[in-house]
């Protein structure tokens, strides 16, 4: 499997509200929570790590998930976040984006 | 329920401000005749200052953050806020008049990622508008920057404040949005100033303009709905709290005063001397805010309207008592439902009490065998 690098868009808004990561596009206005394993890719998401990488040392290793389900699960993750732009994906790793988005 | 309102139902039971409300000046280059502000600047908060209340409302959780004046570009570190403001990922609404906003300005907000600019448009035609705000070519100006920001992709809400003044405009107003390819509110509040000058109400508009915009498909949907008479008040209702001010929102000045709201000028606690979860947490002021229940009102309780009224606890604040009625959204009651409220009913048994004492005043000749003075009505009559 092709490697994916994700990194956080500037185009979004995002706080960590009781154990959800809340974030906004602010391109088109979607909404999402993040659950507490969606949270840790996001928070993971520095355009560095591969996709891999952040399954296995955050998913499977501190949720206690199998490897297979947890990747199908975050490519699910990434390719719906990607679409509203709230993602970037890459096969390569990606550049830190002008805003330096700081995750709180 | 939508996702937005888990998180404000989430945000309230975590006690979390999700919403602040900022004006980074007071100063403007246009002077609005119902202006509520004092334009001079008085000790602004410098770039740092702010730069430091942004990190601290970013880890008390604040998501929603609007950036309002005064005219926000009075400011010439304005980009440089917004821009530490998009790093700390708030979601950012600025509100302007635009006069300032050239393709230049209009670009650098797009490429920030401010998610919303709300621009204040009074009428459609110059003269009105620019009477209003008392800047020659102002609407012109306002109008050019609405293309600028719109030919960025950015949205764009016209704010149409209704008075007396430009109510007859309304329709043109939205018609211009149409055209603009806007987003349009109307709002028909105006507030006393921040001196307590009341002078400004008297451009209110009056009840029967109310009544009409409140039975206008085109702004209020279904009428008939819109319109209806308040149910009867359930206990969910009595227990329910007036608004999110104090609780999920707040308001800070440019001089770093926190506020309830920015419509609610009760000062809770200033970020220069204190930090500002101490403030959002341990205030007196708002944890008074915060206890307001609508069982506890004196008088709305009693209403009829007491579950479906526009009650703000600022306006009822400037009035003299946070829970005491707010007249305008009384009045805004009894326009859209044709129904009385209590306060309305209570005023108006005191004042037909009224007359009778002024009309004793005035006549030489009153009994003295111990009969009560005629009414006051049938003695008006009579004259």
């Amino acid at each position: 499997m092709a490697e994916k690098y994700i990194a956080r868009s500037a185009a979004i808004a995002a706080r960590m509200i009781g154990g959800e990561m809340m974030v906004m596009s602010t391109a088109d206005s979607t909404f999402f929570t993040l659950n507490e394993v969606a949270s840790a890719i996001w928070q993971a998401a520095d355009g560095r790590t591969p996709l891999s990488e952040i399954v296995a040392d955050k998913i499977c290793e501190e949720f206690d998930v199998d490897q297979e389900q947890a990747r199908r699960g975050a490519d699910r993750f990434v390719d719906e976040l990607s679409q509203h732009g709230i993602l970037l994906v890459s096969d390569r790793p990606l550049m830190d984006s002008s805003l330096s988005p700081e995750s709180r | 329920m939508s996702l937005l309102a888990e998180m404000n139902q989430k945000a309230l039971n975590l006690g979390l401000p999700l919403s602040v409300h900022l004006d980074v000046t007071y100063r403007c280059n246009e002077r609005c005749m119902h202006c509520y502000l004092d334009h001079d600047d008085h000790g602004e908060m410098t770039t740092a200052e702010i730069f430091d209340v942004l990190a601290q409302l970013a880890d008390a959780g604040v998501f929603f953050l609007t950036l309002s004046g005064g005219e926000v570009l009075m400011r010439r570190d304005f980009f440089e806020i917004v821009e530490r403001a998009r790093q700390l990922l708030f979601n950012v609404k600025v509100k302007t008049n635009g006069v300032m906003i050239h393709e230049k300005e209009a670009a650098r907000l797009r490429e920030l990622g401010v998610e919303q600019v709300q621009i204040s448009v009074y009428s459609h035609r110059p003269e009105v508008h620019d009477a209003i705000t008392k800047l020659p070519g102002s609407l012109k100006r306002t109008i050019r920057a609405i293309r600028f920001l719109k030919s960025q992709g950015l949205k764009v809400n016209l704010a149409n404040v209704l008075m007396a003044s430009n109510f007859s405009d309304q329709q043109g107003v939205i018609a211009l949005a149409k055209e603009l390819g806007v987003a349009y509110t109307l709002d028909p509040t105006i507030t006393p100033r921040m001196d307590g000058d009341t002078s400004i109400l008297s451009l209110r508009i009056p009840g029967s303009d109310l009544k009409q915009i409140f039975h206008n498909e085109e702004l209020v949907g279904d009428v008939e709905e819109f319109c209806a008479p308040p149910p009867a008040p359930g206990e969910d209702v009595m227990e329910g709290i007036p608004c999110s001010a104090g609780h999920t929102a707040c308001y800070i000045s440019p001089y770093g005063d926190v506020f309830p709201c920015v419509q609610f000028p009760l000062p809770s606690g200033n970020v220069r001397r204190q930090k500002f979860l101490d403030i959002w947490r341990d205030s007196r002021q708002l944890k008074e805010v915060r206890s307001i229940r609508a069982r506890d009102l004196p008088t709305c309780s009693t209403c009829a309207h007491v579950g479906t009224c526009t009650r703000c606890p600022g306006l009822a604040y400037m009035e003299g008592n946070m829970r005491g009625p707010s007249t305008a959204d009384c009045e805004k009651s009894f326009e859209r439902t044709g129904i009385p409220s209590a306060n309305m009913l209570r005023r108006s048994r005191s004042a037909s009490t009224g007359p009778l004492i002024q009309i004793q005043s005035l006549v030489p000749s009153l009994p003295t065998n111990g009969q009560l003075p005629v009414p006051a009505e049938d003695s008006f009559l009579s004259a």
